[in-house]
């Protein structure tokens, strides 16, 4: 028996290196003799570059170069890859520019590079980087996604008539349109999804050294996935033999999403590594990372849908408009689309679905998967829509989701979408959070706060997700350029302790410790004898990385096969030791197990033996004990759950204050229940962040006005009460753990809670809709345009 | 300028620039890394660090303001290879996820003990809402925070017996 | 990011202050706290020769309540008044301000002097003291020079303040008997500038309101001093529609823009809002 194994709040391995101050993120690495890159950015949105004067910087002393777009183009070089081919409703691909590290003839963002300097000291090439003069034509951008699909908007691209990416559709509008014919009622609604700003706590850095001798790179860089980086450096950027390149991602300081896609900053400083012949450094700006790392979310969206007058669900139709910024991202397109419109049924049964979705160029740093990645887009949409049709139709918003919602006895569940739901209990999900917050006490506690002249207000949300990005045949099929699968190998050494590599990337998630829980469980030992890996290419298997809440479901169950494979060699090791046959070994509590006898064997006695082979089936099995498995899961894992979100509004200043929030998902088997806890509290002020506060602010124009701490308001510790979370679990039908993920349910669940919240607190005004973020001013200007309307009356 | 400045007890004589922020000093010339930058506009709090026992960013103090002051970072808050009771919470509350910010989130929490060693839900949340953290959400971090006093309270109430 | 480079002194007397102030004139700068000025270094918005870093200056961060005088160092940080037992019992106007402003990190280290020598107009402290009708006090080598508060700044980011003088103190009339205050703070989160800020101070005797001192934050090119409100009130006893008549004075004067903390409407109702609700409070503290 394991104390530190599956189920059990095992206290962080890694976390003494943080608490004591000796994390190792990629700005405290260090290497002799680097010098350090300053980029030049476009202070425009859109840009010809006529050309580039660097004299005045190259005769800087301690100067050791500056590269522009043009030097990429000269070293015959590639672009920055969209890892996801998304194709139009006509069969046409995706339009997909070139998307250069350095832009080489037109600056498509304010923040776009183009140019870097190197230099002895940082600050030198910071200097030197304002000495570099840029001949710009500066030219009209569309630096908003209402702006970007207006009919004369400037173009970012050529190619991209009217903006447009792609025009894609998924469903099946017959069915959609025959069940619109049988409503009773359509219910239409508009929102949008306010563009946000990922903000982990690390900025962006990269280290990348030369070696001459060996022809080798190194690059160090603050990433979810180190084999990704390498493979699309490899493949794609600067066709560098990948074991040519060794990509190491050390502590990392949060991600978000943000950290997944490769980033024109690491590109540059491997490459110019060996131009100058010292390593190259560069780490971002806070100011530089609001400009240049990918932002999340951002569509405009309308939709209806089809009700009977009894409050039955029938059909949905969605059109939206996806902002992705001027350049594709990796995951842009994916995100939008697969990441999304699937989710559109929420955890409702309806006849048909059929969404729209047309991806748009703007003049903006581009727009990729944030924390959920299309799902809270879904979700918000979904959730808002339900509560607008149980306002339309009169009927109780608790009773119109249980109505409708997929029953615990209906899995596996078929969606008109792509979908098929494996398990999940949504009513359980929805009980809990009721329970939680006393919702059968609410009305008392909205009339306590009238009496104080507050508006207080309660809101509900359900959702359903999808976790894992695979299968791989199955993401390929829809236009995934990877596979996503994942890998590990568990190395068993001869005294019994044990060193798991993972191909997933830890950056807050506490894999070093839940992974291990995972071995401990399995082998019958406890987390002390285990350490995990991850974040190097030269150490670890192909891998895919962390991000879409799949390293525990994916990574985690290839760790389970590969330690599966480790006991069934064991297994056959011991058979061999105590003279019986292996079908009558028994694996418990960390010893092999003559079946009705008394004649054990610890698994550290097994292990001894693999490596001093003297005694050994020699015939049957080669020594040592160390097994890998590749993990391509049969589907994807489908978390769902309930938030439930209260809130106060003062009604002359309009300010909101979230007083109370209760969440209950199904992540489906808990590894450890303190770090889903975590996760879980994480994700919420996210999501209530996005709800209330964030928003990544663009003028028509392309200018970005949210971009430091100021005015990007990021949630503090003093905007929250304390959360109520709760789960309610049903297991994974498909993968060794049963679990589905954690990581984004926060992001994905809470948004429309709190907005339903704002909205049935307000609703004593006769406000009937507020975008997000619900700003203090917007709360209290549709207080003042409601009044006015109902003055008018 | 020379400068004498005790970092967690040892006393350093460095010549820096007057530009010099406290929290390059800290980094670059002293190699204590535990102390992060995380914005250029002092809002973050990621430098956190405590000057004659005040929390400050030092990213917003520059190395000559400390000249002859004392400077405690989170690697002072070890003693004698034990964990100050801070750490041990954060670890026990899981009041940490990435790392970045929990040097100046426990900083702070530790001066904030100092003067009021049980604060409320509300009074740990006004204390660290200088400081920003992305991952934890701040629950697990006020009840971090929470603990450690109370366990500090016990223990020097158990010294005084 | 860092400042740019300048030369550095660090003077341990006001009479060696002073000195350096003398010789390095509009070329030397003082450091107080610099949690506006090294944010502005570091941006290369302000590129001075010399700082004058007077942290060490000794008495600069007294607080006292003598013969008919309160007096603050110029020192003073700001969450030392906003804890200062005297603040939190009497003069709550200065207690609120002080734990309002920015941020607890930059509290520990921001002084009252130099917030009011930085004159930014969506900062506290200069309506706090047009409120409590506050004397600034200017010194230079061998001289002094005095101004009210509301006179002492005069625009954005510029005061009296001469390039060789120090703000030393900063005092007003001790309050007897009859006095509230309260300051009242919108701002979109902990560490943002005031979208709006209301500084008020009352006097009561006998039921009526003897004198009243206002100051806005955020509200036009300086902290205002609300004249026309202060007239409304002083006179008359405390009332809901007294209070209201005041509100709309202190409206009438808001000089407001648009910026992301809201339109000139919203930045308006929130003072209109505020005022009545600072007003009150400080009425009920004068009645305790």
């Amino acid at each position: 028996m394991s104390n530190t194994g599956i189920g059990k709040r095992v206290k962080r391995k890694e976390d003494r290196r943080f608490l004591t101050g000796k994390g190792r993120y990629t700005d405290d690495i260090n290497l002799p003799r680097q010098a350090f890159a300053h980029f030049v950015r476009s202070p425009h949105a859109c840009a010809k570059i006529n050309g580039i004067d660097a004299s005045e910087a190259l005769s800087q002393d301690g100067v050791l170069g500056v590269y522009t777009g043009a030097d990429w183009v000269a070293d015959q070089l590639g672009g920055l890859p969209c890892g996801w081919l998304v194709k139009s409703k006509n069969g046409a691909d995706q339009v997909e520019p070139p998307h250069l590290p350095l832009a080489p003839e037109v600056a498509r963002h304010v923040g776009d590079p183009v140019a870097v300097v190197i230099a002895r000291t940082k600050e030198l090439a910071k200097e030197a980087a304002s000495m570099v003069e840029v001949d710009y034509d500066d030219m009209p951008a569309s630096g908003t996604l209402a702006k970007a699909i207006t009919p004369d908007a400037p173009q970012v691209w050529p190619d991209a008539s009217g903006n447009v990416s792609f025009d894609w559709e998924v469903g099946d509008e017959a069915a959609q349109q025959a069940a619109f014919a049988e409503a009773d009622r359509i219910v239409e609604i508009e929102v949008t999804n306010n563009r946000v700003i990922p903000n982990a706590m690390e900025p962006r850095a990269a280290v990348a050294s030369y070696d001459p001798n060996a022809d080798s790179y190194t690059l160090y860089t603050t990433s979810q996935n180190p084999h990704l980086i390498r493979l699309l450096l490899s493949a794609f950027v600067m066709q560098i033999p990948e074991h040519k390149l060794q990509v190491i991602a050390p502590d990392v300081g949060g991600g978000f999403g943000s950290k997944i896609y490769p980033y024109s900053e690491e590109v540059v400083c491997t490459w110019t590594s060996k131009k100058v012949g010292v390593p190259v450094k560069w780490t971002a700006d806070r100011s530089e990372a609001f400009m240049s790392d990918a932002h999340g979310r951002g569509h405009i969206t309308k939709a209806q849908m089809a009700v009977k007058n009894d409050g039955t669900m029938l059909a949905f139709r969605v059109e939206t408009y996806a902002d992705l910024g001027a350049y594709l991202s990796t995951f842009a397109t994916a995100t939008p689309t697969y990441l999304y419109a699937p989710l559109l049924c929420g955890i409702y049964k309806m006849k048909a679905v059929y969404a729209n979705v047309k991806g748009i160029f703007t003049h903006t740093v581009p727009v990729d998967a944030y924390r959920g990645a299309g799902r809270p887009e879904a979700t918000y949409l979904v959730e808002r829509m339900v509560d607008k049709v149980a306002g339309e139709l009169g009927i109780d918003r608790i009773e119109l989701r249980r109505k409708n919602m997929i029953q615990k006895d209906e899995f596996p569940y078929q969606t008109p979408l792509i979908f098929q739901f494996d398990t999940g209990d949504f009513e359980a999900c929805l009980d809990t959070a009721l329970e939680a917050i006393d919702f059968a006490g609410f009305e008392a506690r909205r009339a306590e706060a009238a009496s104080r002249g507050m508006l207080r207000g309660i809101g509900v949300s359900t959702y359903v997700e999808a976790c894992g990005l695979a299968p791989s045949a199955a993401a390929g099929a829809l236009g995934a350029r990877a596979g996503l699968y994942e890998s590990a190998i568990i190395r068993v050494h001869p005294t019994g302790s044990v060193t798991v590599f993972t191909g997933t990337h830890s950056h807050g998630q506490g894999h070093e410790t839940a992974f291990a829980q995972i071995v401990a469980e399995k082998l019958g030992m406890e987390v002390d004898n285990i350490t995990v890996e991850h974040g190097d290419t030269e150490k670890i298997s192909f891998g895919m990385g962390s991000y879409g809440s799949r390293s525990l479901a994916v990574g985690g169950s290839a760790i389970s096969k590969a330690t599966d494979k480790v006991i069934e060699k064991g297994r056959k090791i011991a058979a061999h030791l105590l003279e019986a046959s292996a079908d009558d070994i028994d694996f418990e509590g960390g010893e092999y197990k003559v079946k009705g006898t008394d004649k054990v064997l610890p698994f550290g006695a097994v292990a001894f033996t693999a490596y001093v082979p003297h005694n050994y089936p020699h015939e049957e099995l080669e020594p040592g004990l160390e097994e890998s498995a590749f993990y391509d899961p049969a589907n994807f894992t489908f978390p769902g759950g309930c938030h439930i979100t209260e809130v106060e509004i003062d009604p002359e200043t309009g300010v909101v204050k979230v007083v109370d929030v209760a969440a209950a998902d199904d992540i489906g088997t808990v590894i450890n229940p303190m770090i889903v806890d975590g996760q879980v509290h994480g994700g919420l002020v996210q999501g209530i962040g996005q709800a209330l506060y964030e928003e990544a602010v663009y003028d028509d124009d392309g200018q970005l006005k949210s971009g430091t701490y100021m005015n990007y308001t990021m949630p503090r510790a003093a905007d929250f009460p304390m959360f109520k979370v709760g789960f309610h679990v049903t297991a994974c039908t498909h993968n060794p753990l049963g679990s589905k993920g954690v990581g984004e349910v926060g992001s994905i669940g809470v948004p429309p809670s709190v907005i339903n919240a704002v909205l049935d607190a307000l609703k004593p005004t006769g406000v009937t809709d507020i975008s997000m973020p619900a700003t203090a001013q917007k709360v209290w200007r549709a207080i003042q345009e409601a009044k006015a309307a109902q003055a008018a009356e | 300028m020379e400068v004498t400045i005790t970092v967690n007890g040892r006393t350093h004589t460095k010549s820096v620039e007057p530009r010099m922020l406290l929290v390059h000093f800290l980094r670059e010339e002293l190699g204590l890394t535990g102390t992060h930058i995380g914005c250029d506009s002092s809002h973050c709090g990621a430098c956190t660090v405590l000057v004659d026992g005040t929390p400050l960013k030092s990213c917003t103090y520059l190395a000559v303001m400390a000249n002859g002051r004392s400077v405690e970072t989170v690697e002072g808050l070890k003693q004698g290879g034990k964990l100050h009771v801070i750490q041990e919470e954060f670890k026990e509350q899981h009041g940490l996820q990435c790392g970045y910010c929990t040097p100046g989130m426990m900083l702070v929490g530790k001066a904030l003990l100092e003067e009021n060693p049980n604060p409320t839900d509300d009074e740990v949340r006004f204390a660290i809402s200088g400081n920003i953290c992305r991952c934890t959400g701040y629950m697990n971090i006020v009840k971090s925070i929470q603990a450690a006093g109370k366990r500090m309270q016990a223990e020097s109430a158990d010294a005084a017996e | 990011m860092y400042p740019p480079r300048f030369d550095y002194v660090a003077p341990t007397s006001l009479e060696e202050a002073l000195d350096a102030l003398a010789e390095h004139g509009d070329e030397g700068k003082i450091i107080a706290g610099g949690q506006s000025l090294i944010p502005m270094l570091k941006l290369r918005f302000a590129s001075p020769e010399t700082l004058i870093d007077i942290n060490r200056l000794p008495g600069m961060d007294g607080v006292s309540e003598e013969g008919g005088t309160l007096r603050f160092g110029a020192l003073c940080r700001h969450n030392q008044l906003g804890a200062h037992p005297l603040m939190t019992s009497k003069y709550h106007v200065v207690a609120e301000a002080g734990t309002l402003i920015a941020d607890p990190l930059v509290r520990n280290m921001g002084s009252l002097g130099g917030s009011l020598c930085h004159a930014d107009p969506q900062a506290d402290w200069g309506s706090v003291m047009i409120a409590l009708k506050a004397t600034i006090v200017c010194q230079k080598k061998g001289a002094t020079r005095e101004f009210g508060a509301a006179e002492f700044m005069e625009g954005i980011f510029t005061t009296k303040l001469a390039d060789d003088e120090i703000v030393t103190e900063i005092r007003c009339d001790a309050a007897n008997g009859g006095f509230g205050s309260s300051y009242l703070k919108m701002e979109r989160k902990v560490g943002d500038f005031a979208t709006c800020g209301t500084a008020i101070a009352l006097t009561l005797k006998d039921g009526t309101i003897a004198s009243a001192g206002v100051g806005l934050t955020a509200m036009g090119a300086k902290n205002l001093h609300a004249e026309d409100a202060e007239k409304v009130l002083v006179g008359q006893a405390p009332s809901a529609e007294l209070f209201a008549e005041a509100a709309e004075a202190a409206v009438a004067i808001a000089d407001v823009r648009e910026d992301s903390r809201g339109t000139p409407e919203y930045k308006k109702n929130v003072l209109r809002t505020f005022m009545k609700r600072g007003l009150a409070k400080a009425a009920l503290r004068a009645q305790a």
